[in-house]
């Protein structure tokens, strides 16, 4: 590791297609031992910066160190400190998931020996004992991720690099990778990871950059960030929208902002600080005014609404911006 | 868990190039172990140019007439050799694209593994696997009667241009594969290798298609390896009076080493040009 305590170091960091700038002078610090997530729409640059650090991209400009070594000059020694999951599941389908193990454990230059006991150690870690003699491409969603993750880590890396390590899986799958990676983080692992998802940034990392055409517009931890957009949020959807003004007035006296009324959907939303106790009060209230509601929900802010609040606009502006 | 050590990153030429040859060795065995798991797809594989020799030898055989008289199955066979050089294209971009898309070409990349051996590595295998893929049809074309008339030596000499004209091809599939960015991309080549194949001299003279025609297909750099076999195992052949007929022998050389001189370097710069 760097004598600066950081594992990833990226500063300035730039990358153009033509008149595109994936990247525009992206920064981000990671400790060593920490989480950070890098949150951003689709095209906002979080992939260029991941394939960046992982030697797989050259920078346009700005400099990376990762490991405390240079990520242009220093490319083979940063390679022996990396595991890299990319946004599919980088195994041989064909191989078995102890087979696919073996090579790579091979590529990794162990002998044969230890090639195996790593495969079978691994193969304990991440629960792909009992399939370890299936072909890959029988694998669940899930379970491939799991053998994706299991490659990665053949040389215990210091630093892992996951490009969306959950999209494309089922809730079940999702639940499976996130506990593979929590292990991982006991155990010292300092992970940098790509997300479209708050709730998967919050559940996973210490420290969330929200990055946007190309760089780093906001960063601080998961509650630092919900609580500058103003953190969890209340949805009300009525039977009536007759009703709409009325439970907009409850909602917004009991939670004491400003309620988001959609006529389309006959839903009141607003931002809430203590969860539980504004589920119960506003459950209550609209009780006590004689209103039916037909689902009250309580929920994280999505993306949408983080980059609305950020930049002013919707995700999904991204191209037309 | 145990402590991982892994040897540290070489630091001399010997010691790379140690790596590189490893690393290789190691990549094309991820190949022969897709063969003992798919035993039915080297089947079916090897069984298709098998398929095409007895569908032409014995279904349209029998209406081609064969220059000089000779039997038509002794003509076939070097050409059938030829294209199944050829059509090995395919099996290289196949490979190529899908490892690229699925991401293990990006895996091995992060590794610290030698970056030469992930094309050397798809490049041995598929030089293997079509040296066994001409070793069954030569075996085949013995079974239907096909001989050759010239000795051993002469014999090996055209085998030998046969796998030159693949190893030539390889960097062509290899380079297509890696600029090909889907599978319909794939798909087009598959389709347009068919009449690549058949635009030369392997089933019908050249010189009875019309003349623009039949001069791409004299000068196809199959029909070059195709005639020359013909020439070294002593097959009946097309003859002609053409340049391009009477040299065939050295242009199954040139050829071969004009499209390594094109493509082996744009393959290089291409598989380079992934970090851009």
């Amino acid at each position: 590791m760097s004598e600066t305590g950081f594992a990833v170091v990226a500063e300035g960091l730039r990358k153009r297609y033509g008149e595109t700038r994936a990247l525009d002078g992206f920064d981000v610090t990671v400790p060593a031992g920490t989480v950070c997530g890098l949150l951003g729409p689709n095209g906002a640059g979080k992939t260029t910066a991941i394939r960046i650090l992982a030697t797989l991209l050259r920078p346009g400009g700005g400099r990376a160190e990762v490991a405390g070594f240079d990520v242009v000059r220093q490319a083979a020694q940063v390679r022996h400190h990396i595991g890299l999951l990319g946004q599919h599941a980088a195994v041989d389908e064909v191989l078995s998931g102890r087979q696919n193990l073996l090579l790579f454990g091979r590529l990794y230059h162990l002998d044969p020996r230890a090639a195996r006991r790593r495969a079978d150690e691994l193969l304990d870690q991440f629960a792909l004992a009992g399939a370890a003699g299936k072909p890959a491409r029988q694998y669940s969603g899930g379970m491939r991720r799991r053998l994706d993750l299991a490659i990665s880590l053949i040389l215990a890396p210091s630093v892992l690099f996951l490009d969306e390590p959950t999209t494309g899986l089922d809730p079940r799958g999702r639940n499976e990778v996130w506990q593979a990676i929590r292990e991982l983080v006991a155990g010292g692992t300092t992970v940098l990871l790509t997300t479209q998802y708050l709730d998967e940034a919050d559940q996973l990392a210490d420290r969330i950059s929200v990055i946007d055409h190309g760089r780093a517009i906001a960063e601080g931890t998961p509650d630092q960030l919900k609580s500058e957009i103003g953190g969890d949020r209340i949805d009300v959807v009525l039977r009536s929208a007759d009703e709409l003004p009325a439970a907009a007035a409850t909602v917004g006296r009991v939670t004491g902002a400003d309620p988001e009324v959609d006529q389309h959907t006959r839903r009141v939303s607003a931002p809430v600080r203590d969860r539980v106790a504004a589920l119960t009060e506003v459950v209550r209230a609209l009780d006590d005014s004689g209103i039916t509601a037909e689902d009250i929900a309580l929920r994280r802010p999505t993306l949408d609404e983080v980059f609305l609040h950020l930049t002013g606009r919707r995700a999904d502006e991204e191209v037309a911006a | 868990m145990t402590v991982v050590v892994a040897p540290p990153v070489p630091r001399t030429l010997l010691e790379r190039l140690r790596w590189a040859v490893v690393d290789a060795w190691t990549v094309t065995r991820r190949d022969l172990a897709h063969w003992a798991r798919q035993p039915a797809v080297v089947v079916v594989a090897l069984l298709f140019p098998v398929m095409t020799v007895l569908m032409f030898g014995y279904l349209f055989g029998g209406a081609m007439s064969v220059p000089g008289g000779g039997d038509y199955r002794e003509f076939l066979l070097p050409g059938m050799f030829a294209l199944t050089m050829v059509f090995g294209i395919e099996a290289t971009m196949v490979a190529v694209t899908s490892d690229a898309a699925k991401g293990v070409t990006d895996r091995f990349r992060s590794m610290p593994m030698a970056p030469s051996a992930v094309v050397a590595g798809r490049g041995i295998a598929d030089m293997l696997s079509s040296t066994v893929g001409l070793a069954v049809l030569i075996a085949c074309g013995l079974a239907v009667g096909w001989r050759w008339h010239h000795g051993a030596g002469q014999a090996l000499l055209g085998v030998g241009l046969l796998l030159l004209l693949r190893f030539a091809l390889l960097w062509v599939g290899i380079y297509l594969g890696l600029l090909a960015r889907s599978p319909e991309v794939v798909t087009a080549v598959q389709i347009l290798v068919w009449p690549l194949g058949f635009l030369s001299n392997v089933f019908v003279a050249p010189a009875t298609m019309p003349g623009w025609l039949g001069a791409v297909a004299a000068w196809n750099p199959l029909s070059a390896t195709a005639a020359a076999t013909r020439e070294l195992f002593g097959n009946p052949g097309w003859g002609g009076e053409a340049w391009i007929a009477e040299n065939a022998l050295a242009m199954a050389v040139v050829w071969p080493l004009v499209l390594l001189a094109v493509f082996f370097p744009l393959s290089v710069r291409r598989f380079q040009r992934l970090s851009r």
